[in-house]
């Protein structure tokens, strides 16, 4: 679930990135720029859901 | 003001270049503030590693940057450039090796890259901040050669030296193309969001999360240090706002006094929001979330103190205070993130808040895209990656302390001694 999350955020870059190039005109190519933003959030929020440690653990201790 | 898209760069007057100097010569004082608040907010028995870890990792992202990063983030006349659909896209910076050059460089573009310097310090401590009390010293050092090499110079090339944020302005009419004169994005969400791949890869303190009940309070253990830091701070940040103003907008020196009213606008904007909050929320203020919030406004007010009237910095101040003292409860007791220094709430978050409020304040629909694409460039380029390369650097230098360092506390466990050795200092079972 984690790497997923980090894996979705770049697509959501590129979704923003594309805008740029496809869509000359303002309104379609803003909507296009906050439909990147939401992809990248949902890909953090899965990031985070995907990182909570579990109760009485800690994820990052030495092995 | 108005800046012109990528304007280019007038010659610089003797009294500017002196004023710039000056400026820069006071900005460390934010990083002094931020060491201050970092020390102040972990515990006592890693408090000298803590302000170690601080001096140590300025010095490491300096020369990290002097060796590689300079190179990278070269300067707006330089830069590797790929054609894409017809449009330059500007993404990696070409300046001279090992600052060649540099004494016959122009006045400006040597002030620039001694802004930066200065800038890749301060994004480098704010990871620290956050990896507080288990982080150690060897892998936050190693983390901020990391930054400041190859991180920090690619995204600087984007915002600051002619890169393709930078020129969204000019390529496809956007506003004045991504703007962030004092760091907001290239300092502050860059480091938050390197704090939250450092949170993730390290984990939390243990016993922060028990098993049953909410998460462990464990307080910052010096308010003096954590408050001062701030007032400390305020004098960098003035600094780092009206050089950047000066190096990255070409303000002329009439913009410059409504930038610092702002900035100081901003900070007490988010310090009474804060304290209203916590008054609220917990019946007192609570002293290290009010100092949270004062430093929240001072970084929103990084993107937007130059751009903006002085009542909308205000209320960008106002917003950044209020979220700031709702996130840092969220992601303790809702995402179980263990965040010492608050990085993610007041760098990141409010980072992020003033790149899109510089963007409804000081511009038109276009501006504000502009500077939506910064944000999804941190967001979608700059978290994946670090997390990717600090995923990486855990395998060869281990992030987090062993369990018995922990215990003793970093002070005895790196240094063998501690910063209060005539004092008492708390064990684990003192916080439950």
């Amino acid at each position: 679930m984690k790497y997923a999350g980090l894996l979705v955020m770049p697509a959501g870059f590129f979704l923003s990135i594309a805008a740029l190039v496809l869509f000359p005109a303002p309104a379609p190519r803003a909507a296009f720029v906050f439909c990147g933003i939401a992809v990248e959030t949902l890909g953090l929020v899965v990031a985070v859901r995907g990182h909570i440690e579990p109760r009485g653990q800690t994820m990052g201790e030495p092995r | 003001m108005n800046p012109a898209p990528l304007a280019i760069a007038p010659a610089m007057t003797d009294t500017t270049f002196a004023l710039t100097l000056v400026l820069l010569l006071l900005a460390p004082l934010a990083i002094a503030g931020v060491a201050l608040i970092n020390t102040g907010l972990g515990r006592s028995r890693s408090a000298a590693q803590a302000l170690l870890g601080n001096v140590a990792i300025v010095s490491v992202a300096s020369i990290a940057f002097f060796l590689i990063g300079a190179t990278l983030t070269g300067a707006p006349s330089d830069g590797h450039i790929i054609h894409l659909a017809g449009k330059p896209w500007n993404w990696l910076g070409t300046g001279s090796y090992l600052l060649g050059g540099f004494s016959a460089a122009p006045l400006q573009s040597q002030l620039a890259v001694l802004f930066e310097f200065l800038a890749v310090a301060l994004a480098a401590l704010i990871p620290w901040g956050s990896g507080a009390d288990r982080l150690r010293l060897a892998a936050g050092c190693a983390t901020a050669a990391v930054l400041a090499a190859f991180v920090f110079p690619v995204f600087a090339h984007w915002t600051w030296a002619g890169g393709w944020l930078a020129q969204l302005g000019v390529n496809f009419g956007l506003g004045a193309g991504f703007l962030d004169p004092g760091g907001a994005a290239t300092i502050h969400a860059l480091g938050g969001v390197t704090a939250l791949a450092v949170i993730w890869i390290t984990g939390s303190r243990k016993g922060k999360f028990p098993k049953e009940g909410f998460s462990t309070a464990m307080p910052g253990h010096n308010a003096v240090y954590i408050l001062f830091g701030c007032l400390v701070a305020l004098v960098g940040w003035l600094a780092f706002n009206l050089a950047g103003a000066i190096l990255w907008l070409h303000a002329p020196l009439a913009a410059l006094p409504i930038a610092a009213v702002n900035t100081l606008l901003a900070a007490s904007g988010a310090l009474a929001a804060t304290f209203t909050v916590t008054r609220i929320r917990f019946g007192k203020p609570d002293a290290s979330l009010c100092a949270n919030g004062w430093l929240a406004g001072l970084v929103a007010s990084s993107a937007s103190a130059a751009l903006v009237s002085p009542m909308p910095a205000l209320v960008i101040g106002i917003i950044a205070g209020i979220l700031t003292a709702l996130l840092v409860e969220v992601l303790e007791l809702a995402v179980s993130i263990d965040d010492p220094s608050g990085a993610i709430s007041v760098h990141a978050a409010s980072g992020v808040w003033g790149i899109i409020a510089a963007g409804i304040f000081a511009g038109g629909t276009g501006q504000l895209v502009a500077q939506l694409i910064g944000v999804a460039a941190l967001l979608g380029v700059v978290l994946p990656l670090v997390y990717l390369l600090f995923w990486l650097l855990n395998r060869a230098v281990p992030f987090r302390v062993d369990a018995d360092g922990e215990r003793i506390g970093m002070d005895l466990h790196e240094l063998g001694g501690g910063a209060y050795p005539e004092f008492v200092i708390h064990r684990d079972d003192s916080y439950r």
